[in-house]
């Protein structure tokens, strides 16, 4: 092995170009030097160990990297870090304290709206900007407006359930 | 009187326990290949061939070595300085993993880059200059078996022409005068598109070869890491006791994180080479065009019926497209899988298969996608048969079927091409699926709305397929026969730890295992942790796919159980001074026979076995279990469909779908469903928009998720379920494997549905999936619309 050892070549320190950002993360304010073509998503990951966001297809089709920007769902592997620069990102692990569930990850525990594990806390995170929105909504809005989330385990059957579930919790605690 | 525990209490059988796994995947926490960070870990990206059949004149990776960053840059010319150009597949073929002579598909990896991050890597590959002699391109068997075809596979010796295969089974001369005698033959050309398996997670692995131990760790996507540790061992030619192969938290599998691929060898180099942990996550470009697919099989079926409805004998003809290497998982024995357990569930007196097999330019696979080795395509095949032979003779498709199943009385049963079915109850199954669907009302309310000019149809279909290799008699890969395994340890204090040789993917293992546990000693299921897919500490095992779980490593828990049982009745007896004789088991504690209020619990016998057993007993109380079937489960699946076609546009929206397996005893029915379902939504997207194709210059049209289509929320059907119970008359707890029935039994029901539409169109067949395009095309021009490739492109 050694004559190809000898081909590696030693680190070159190079330009990067980097930009300071300064992002509000599930509530504390993260700042970073990033390269301008960072992904969101990356960030999150690599940078902030938040690896609950996953990146699936690179295309914002599957969702799976679904985090909240000023509360909207939004697939953060097709933002740059630069674009959050001053926004509030809210990612599967802000979505209830160490040591509590929200009525969301209850739901799909209870219903059994995820196998793999993979897309749910994109799911997730969609089906948050949607109850934020509409508390009480119908099976098709639920289909709807979990659309743009593809989960290749469950059907989705058991996620729509999941979500209403969820929808009546969080109404039964808003009116106690 | 009975202390007894109640099973369901526990999280025993049949409990629909919550899964215990998902405590850490709702949090964000859980551990994909992708989530795992090394000390000083690089960062692997490759570069592909962006042609599908080229001869390499050269490759210049000058500039992506300037790149700072970079810390190696790997062509197949490197690799085959160290005999890793090429590597062994699954099935005794060859396989590129660094392209060296020429590249054989759109997406063959030609080099690849290690540097401190991905997006360096990625600009370094973009920096490598690749120069090729394009070749012709075959994109279909019928033009790889063309005279004068360009040789595909000139590395291989003796290989003259693009055939990898020609096989058959079943008795022809029976199946010749079985058709002689037929009043009718009813006849069908399909073909089965080449689909892609795509668990959301694309395939990845990090290689850390450590010197200082001469250990090499890989994390990396796959369903069977013991197989995986055998093949580095043969690869790479490290001794098996220094790899250790650990497969995390998996974000879907499907069958396509089965085989060894090019990207993993070539991260495990570059940790030797670099001695430093190497990261390689696929993007889903990558992933569609390189990795295992599924299907890509063209089907000529016969069926010699008579005039009453009986089938007499079933010709089958099948032409497989494997792209440019053969790379299935699948059983050494049996070229095309289990293909030939098609029309298992039917009483036919005579059948003949014959089988060819195609190198093209098109990606390796033809894997087990979400089925048992091709038995997916045999069902399918199976049941577009059975409804164009119901139609050829006029009679209730229905009916047919139930004419012809084999009936609840006749098991064992010999099926047409030589295997054993079991059990079942095929009738009833029907039965209930249409009272489910209301058949009868659907029936006349079809008639009514043909009066005004709508379309509606209904598709049925019902199969037994084979699942759980093996048995080790018939059933191995690469020579290791297809056992499983189950390791369990009782601590002092009644609590327990459970390792097999499965891998979970989202099937809830560490859930349902604990049940079973829990079932054979009385441990609740909460106080049982499962762990799987570190090779270091689980048992050898053949992995997770093929639906073998439950059949097989499920087995090897029970057994093992039952093991550690049979010491702990020992230490009862100690306990209660009584000889073991007098000792009778209820779940969860041991008593004396004669007086039965004198027990002692599992807890108390898991206490004795480290603080005070007999003189002469060894300590400790677990031990391991290898299980190898007496035969496969065969479950029963009846997948009905309604749905309704505009006229106008070929578009169609299903109405209902019923579902009824008979998959034996179920342990989690939670679980069961929530798989059925699953197993029904890749079904419809089979059915209606999900495939791979490809131009005529081998040009992969499914590349992204914006051309290959799954399913959302939105145009995914609801469904109903329903089950019959038949247990497995040879699993130890009568269970049988269900993971993919309705992937294999579910695509009939939808397209079945569709044809029967329009019927009166006299079109036999549309290829899936059933854009609307293609019914459309049917509806209008009423001749049967094929799908294979090459599709054009240009307009």
């Amino acid at each position: 092995m050694s004559s190809l050892f000898e081909e590696i070549r030693e680190p070159v320190a190079g330009d990067v170009p980097v930009r300071r950002v300064s992002i509000t993360v599930n509530g504390v304010r993260r700042t970073a030097d990033v390269e301008p073509r960072l992904l969101l998503a990356h960030l999150l990951r690599q940078g902030l160990g938040l690896t609950g966001t996953h990146t699936g297809c690179d295309t914002s089709n599957c969702g799976a990297c679904t985090v909240l920007f000023d509360g909207k769902a939004i697939k953060s592997c097709t933002m740059l870090a630069v674009q959050a620069d001053g926004h509030e990102v809210t990612t599967v692990e802000g979505l209830a304290g160490p040591s509590e569930l929200h009525p969301i990850q209850e739901g799909f525990k209870d219903e059994h709206g995820l196998q793999c594990g993979f897309c749910t806390p994109g799911m997730m995170l969609a089906a948050k900007a949607l109850l934020d929105e509409n508390p009480n909504p119908t099976e098709d809005e639920v289909r709807w407006a979990l659309s743009g989330n593809l989960c290749r385990c469950t059907g989705y059957q058991n996620i729509v359930k999941s979500v209403l579930w969820a929808a009546k919790k969080l109404q039964s605690q808003s009116a106690s | 009187m009975t202390q007894a525990l109640d099973e369901i209490k526990i999280g025993g059988l049949g409990s629909s326990r919550k899964r215990v796994e998902d405590n850490r995947f709702i949090r964000g926490r859980g551990n994909y290949v992708d989530d795992i960070v090394l000390p000083g870990m690089l960062h692997m990206e490759i570069l592909r061939s962006p042609l599908a059949h080229a001869r390499i004149r050269s490759i210049d990776t000058s500039k992506a070595w300037e790149i700072p960053g970079v810390r190696l840059v790997l062509t197949g010319e490197m690799m085959a300085t160290r005999n890793l150009a090429w590597m062994p597949t699954l099935s005794y073929d060859t396989q590129a993993v660094l392209a060296t002579d020429k590249v054989r598909f759109q997406g063959q990896e030609v080099a690849c880059v290690v540097a401190d991050d991905p997006y360096i890597a990625k600009d370094a590959c973009e920096a490598i200059v690749v120069d090729y002699e394009p070749l012709p391109v075959i994109v279909n068997p019928t033009q790889a078996m063309a005279e004068g075809a360009p040789l595909i596979r000139d590395d291989k010796e003796n290989q003259h022409d693009n055939v990898v295969f020609d096989w058959q089974v079943g008795d022809k001369d029976a199946t010749d005068r079985a058709f002689e005698q037929a009043d009718l033959v009813s006849k069908l050309d399909l073909h089965y598109p080449r689909s892609h398996p795509s668990p959301i997670e694309c395939c990845g692995s990090i290689a850390d070869f450590n010197r200082a131990t001469q250990k090499l760790t890989v994390y990396m996507t796959t369903q069977a890491p013991h197989i995986i540790r055998a093949a580095v061992a043969l690869v790479a030619e490290l001794p098996e006791h220094m790899i250790r192969i650990v497969s995390p938290d998996l974000g879907g599998g499907f069958g396509n994180k089965v085989p060894v691929y090019p990207g993993y060898v070539m991260s495990i180099l570059a940790s030797i080479l670099t001695e430093r942990p190497v990261k390689w996550i696929e993007d889903k470009t990558g992933n569609l065009i390189s990795t295992g697919f599924g299907r890509d099989i063209y089907l000529h079926g016969e069926l010699a019926l008579r005039r009453d409805g009986k089938i007499l004998g079933v010709r089958m003809h099948t032409t497989s497209d494997h792209g440019a290497f053969f790379s299935d998982a699948q059983p050494s024995k049996f070229k095309i899988g289990l293909m030939h357990s098609a029309f298992s569930c039917y009483d036919v007196p005579a059948a003949h298969l014959t089988a060819r097999g195609t190198y093209t330019n098109k990606a390796p696979g033809g894997v087990a996608y979400r089925c048992s080795f091709r038995v997916t395509e045999a069902m399918f095949f199976q049941e577009r048969m059975m409804q164009a032979a119901a139609n050829d003779l006029g009679m209730d498709q229905a009916e047919f079927r139930r004419r012809n199943f084999v009936r609840d009385d006749d098991f064992p049963h010999r099926t047409p091409f030589g295997f054993l079915t079991d059990s079942g109850q095929y009738g009833k199954c029907l039965d209930v699926g249409l009272a489910a669907i209301g058949y009868a009302d659907f029936l006349k309310q079809k008639e009514e709305a043909t009066k005004h000019g709508r379309l509606l149809g209904i598709g049925i279909s019902t199969m037994t397929e084979p699942l759980g290799a093996g048995n080790s008699r018939e059933y191995d890969i690469l020579g290791i026969k297809m056992f499983d395994s189950a390791e369990l340890r009782v601590h002092m204090t009644g609590k327990a730890i459970l390792r097999t040789g499965a891998k979970t993917q989202g099937q809830g293992h560490e859930t349902t295992w604990a049940q079973i546990v829990a079932h054979e000693l009385g441990i609740p299921a909460e106080d049982v942790t499962v762990e799987e897919g570190d090779t270091d500490t689980a048992p050898f095992g053949m992995g997770t796919y093929a639906s073998r779980s439950t059949p097989v490593a499920g087995a090897a828990v029970a057994m093992v159980a039952r093991k550690v049982r049979a010491k702990a009745r020992k230490l009862a007896a100690h306990l209660l001074e009584v000889s073991e004789e007098d000792i009778e088991w209820e779940l969860g504690r041991f008593y004396v026979r004669s007086s039965p209020d004198r027990g002692v619990t599992i807890q108390e016998c898991a206490m004795a076995a480290y603080s005070n057993m007999p003189d002469g007993m060894e300590p400790g109380l677990e031990n391991v279990a290898y299980y190898d079937p007496p035969n496969l489960t065969w479950p029963f699946g009846c997948y009905i469909a309604t749905v309704e076609v505009d006229p106008q546009t070929g578009v169609w929206d299903v109405l209902n779908v019923v579902a009824v397996d008979d998959c034996g005893v179920r342990i989690n029915p939670m679980i069961v469903e929530g798989q059925i379902m699953g197993g029904l939504t890749e079904a419809y997207a089979m059915a209606s928009m999900q495939f791979i194709t490809f131009d005529t210059q081998g040009n992969c049209i499914g590349s992204n998720y914006m051309d290959y289509l799954l399913p959302t929320a939105w145009e995914t059907p609801g469904y109903e379920l329903h089950e019959v119970v038949t247990p497995s008359p040879h699993h130890p707890i009568g269970a049988k494997g269900v993971g993919e029935c309705a992937t294999v039994g579910g695509p009939a029901a939808f397209v079945n549905a569709v044809m029967d539409a329009i019927k009166d169109t006299g079109v036999r067949n549309i290829d899936m999936p059933l854009l609307p395009d293609r019914v459309y095309e049917a509806l209008t021009q009423r001749h049967d619309v094929s799908g294979a490739p090459p599709v054009r492109t240009d307009d």
